[in-house]
């Protein structure tokens, strides 16, 4: 049980790597500029170096965290591949561009609202619609990286079984 | 020829502008209150503001009265913060200009914008109508400018990899061809602040404005007033000295302790020429007088923060050495013209990238191995890495000193054999036997000797120009160059003796007009115009005075040069002997990093004929 468990938190590491990776590459590119870690941490902290550094944290913990969740998934199914995962990471993704992202302004205690502007405190900016304010390709980035996240835990799958 | 036309007229001097910076970018600022130049997020990043080289498509951002007014600036408190006032019939318009600077302040523990120029007006007396003109043009104006209203946070404009966020405690409404605009009437006691927040891989942050604006604008002051607390020096012409050091520390690259020769590109030499080039990078050359000036004004850590730029920087060329690096220590991109542009006062092509990355120069071995041999000696050692790169430069000058090369001057064409490149060659070696006799790394000693006496013997022999009594320019030349005056700093021979007496005499009675000094004759690089007195060269002479014991002369010239900055003191790469005034890019770091050198030469003799009194 013990090994089963040092393995899924072993690959939700593996595939949280993939998908920021997949998210600074983008953000790299010019294709957006969804700064996650950034997102996470000035949830806790107001100074920009420290936010980065919690947010990544954070972040890798929440990835474990997934991970677990995705392999409940699949042994709810009795079954995982590649395709599987891609799928659920689709679904995930697209619950967070949906649904996350234009909820956050309302929870995000640094973050200014479309309708309220900027205060003292809450001065970041935004997601917009679907995340459109960060660039018009951070949906297509977000999904990609979830996707990206679901096919290589799904692809492991067999492996922690 | 354009200048002096219509379209000379719509410039401001060189000299009308200020600069502001914060060690990753900066900006100029004119006496009308216009943000001319600025680049975002670093200096070589393409300008969102250009102006300076195109008044219609460069894209600038202004706020002035809206009425006649005369005007006057400082510099606030000894920190790189502008202040603009303007005096109108009816009231007192102050603006004050920085670019946020806020490490370890407290409000760094509140999100920040990872850039800010912070601009806030207020009414000092009367009443004053205040316009507002926001145009941007991000990529030197080469993709469309697009503004778009956020609710809530304010105007934004997509630029490369980023967006800038324009945030104003007043109305702006869109005007004609991607501007803002705005009018405000205000009383005495009423303030205002314009933040313009950049975020580039990264989501925007909005600094909050009014009292919290003004906040960082005093944290801003603060953080100058910090780091003007190493400045050690106390002699003659402080003020000068301290305003040129500021200049140098705002073009060091925080991030890596480079040090980019000037803010801007393609500000001309000559009027209305094609001397236009582009100066955001760092130049080899500049390394042993940045080390010596920085460490001589007690800032050490800026000077070994510099030495470690430099020999990161150079390993990747190691053993040869590229003429500049740009400030990550990659070779800057290719020359390209700009051909949308036309150019300061109608001097085109406004060009990006440089070329002279492709040229041998010979003299930069020297200056490096001289800025290698001052580290070595307030640091007191070298460790092995070090040496076995300095000993690698060495042994490359060994090898190719005999080439013709472009000379310090980096004239372009077919190479030749400068006097300075090789004088710079015997300096590098000479460097390395001086280090070797006071213990900081093992040479082979008599190779080294060898080769440097041979050096020696090409100058006497082909460098010297028997019928003027000079050394010249280039090898069996007759023509003179400013930048021999530097034979007697880097010990190659006595002021003194008749053949450096002679070669003074050349330079002076050939390259000097109304007290300042030209770094070559006019015709000498081929290219078309006239270009100005060098500033830097201007200051060589007065070193070259004082080293001669010609004091009184050194300390007159000395002040006949301060004349010619602007009213903040600083100074262009050049000054057109006749009108007085800047020319090139500007603020120029070797300029202010000559008049530190000047200075200090000076004040060692003031402090010399205390001792003496005493």
């Amino acid at each position: 049980m013990t090994e089963r468990l040092a393995e899924a938190l072993l690959w939700g590491l593996v595939a949280s790597a993939a998908m920021i990776t997949v998210l600074q590459a983008s953000v790299g590119l010019g294709w957006s500029r969804l700064n996650l870690p950034m997102l996470i941490g000035t949830l806790f902290t107001g100074n920009r170096h420290r936010a980065i550094v919690l947010g990544m944290v954070v972040y890798l913990i929440g990835g474990w965290l997934f991970a677990l969740l995705y392999f409940f998934a699949f042994a709810q199914l009795g079954h995982g591949s590649w395709w599987l995962g891609g799928l659920l990471g689709l679904l995930h993704g697209l619950f967070l561009v949906v649904v996350a992202l234009p909820l956050l302004p309302h929870i995000h205690p640094r973050m200014a609202s479309d309708v309220d502007g900027p205060t003292y405190y809450r001065r970041l900016e935004p997601p917009g619609p679907f995340g459109t304010h960060y660039g018009h390709n951070t949906p297509l980035t977000a999904l990609l990286a979830n996707v990206v996240y679901g096919v290589v835990l799904g692809a492991v799958w067999p492996f922690v079984e | 020829m354009r200048a002096g036309s219509a379209v000379s007229r719509r410039y401001p001097s060189i000299g009308d502008y200020g600069f502001i910076g914060d060690g990753r970018t900066a900006a100029l600022v004119s006496r009308d209150g216009s943000i001319d130049w600025l680049c975002l997020p670093h200096f070589f990043s393409p300008s969102l503001f250009a102006a300076l080289v195109d008044v219609e498509r460069g894209g600038r951002f202004q706020i002035r009265p809206a009425e006649p007014y005369a005007v006057s600036r400082r510099y606030r408190d000894d920190a790189l913060v502008l202040e603009t006032t303007f005096t109108t019939e009816r009231g007192v318009l102050r603006l004050t200009d920085c670019l946020v600077l806020l490490h370890h302040s407290p409000l760094m523990n509140e999100l920040q914008p990872s850039r800010e120029l912070l601009r806030r007006i207020e009414v000092l007396k009367g009443e004053v109508n205040v316009e507002v003109w926001f145009a941007p043009r991000p990529d030197y104006g080469r993709r469309p400018s697009s503004l778009e209203w956020r609710r809530g946070l304010g105007w934004t404009v997509p630029v490369n990899h980023g967006r800038v966020l324009l945030q104003a405690e007043c109305p702006l409404e869109q005007a004609a061809g991607a501007a803002l605009q705005g009018r405000l009437r205000l009383q005495v006691g009423d303030a205002r602040h314009f933040s313009l927040a950049m975020a580039h891989q990264d989501m925007l942050v909005a600094p909050p404005l009014g009292e919290h604006a003004h906040q960082r604008l005093l944290a801003t002051m603060e953080w100058w007033r910090h780091w003007g607390e190493s400045f050690s020096y106390s002699g003659p012409y402080r003020e000068q000295v301290f305003r040129s050091s500021m200049v140098l520390k705002a073009l060091t690259y925080a991030l890596s302790g480079a040090v980019v020769a000037a803010p801007t590109s393609s500000l001309p030499e000559a009027p209305g020429t094609a001397r236009n080039w582009d100066y955001r990078y760092c130049w080899l050359r500049d390394a042993a007088f940045t080390l010596r000036a920085f460490d001589d004004i007690g800032f050490h850590q800026a000077g070994a923060d510099f030495f470690s730029w430099l020999l990161h920087a150079t390993r990747l060329t190691w053993p040869e050495l590229k003429v500049l690096y740009d400030v990550h220590g990659e070779q800057p991109q290719p020359e390209q013209e700009l051909s949308h542009l036309e150019g300061y006062r109608g001097a085109a092509p406004v060009r990006i990238g440089n070329g002279a990355d492709e040229q041998l120069q010979l003299d930069i071995y020297g200056e490096v191995l001289l800025a290698a041999y001052d580290y070595a000696r307030r640091h007191g050692a070298l460790d092995r890495f070090e040496s076995r790169l300095l000993l690698g430069f060495g042994r490359t000058v060994c090898r190719r000193w005999r080439e013709p090369d472009h000379g310090i001057w980096e004239v372009r064409g077919v190479p030749r054999h400068y006097t300075y490149s090789k004088m710079m060659c015997w300096v590098a070696l000479d460097c390395l036997l001086r280090l070797h006799r006071e213990g900081y790394l093992d040479i082979d000693v008599e190779a080294f000797r060898a080769e440097r006496d041979a050096i020696a013997a090409a100058i006497e022999a082909r460098g010297f120009n028997e019928t003027l009594n000079a050394y010249v320019a280039v090898f069996e030349g007759d023509e003179p160059d400013a930048a021999l005056l530097q034979f007697v700093r880097v010990g190659y021979i006595d002021a003194e003796h008749p053949r450096m007496a002679g070669t003074y005499k050349l330079i002076r009675d050939r390259l000097m007009e109304n007290g300042l000094v030209r770094r070559y004759p006019p015709d000498f690089d081929g290219l078309a115009g006239e270009e100005g007195a060098f500033g830097v060269c201007c200051f060589w002479m007065v070193e070259y005075l004082v080293l001669a014991g010609r004091c009184d002369e050194a300390r007159e010239l000395f002040e006949h040069v301060l004349g010619f900055a602007n009213d903040l003191d600083l100074f262009a790469e050049e000054i057109d002997p006749r009108s007085g005034e800047l020319l090139g890019n500007f603020p120029q770091a070797f300029t202010h990093i000559g008049l530190i050198d000047a200075a200090l030469a000076l004040a060692g003799v003031d402090s010399g004929e205390e001792d003496s009194n005493d």
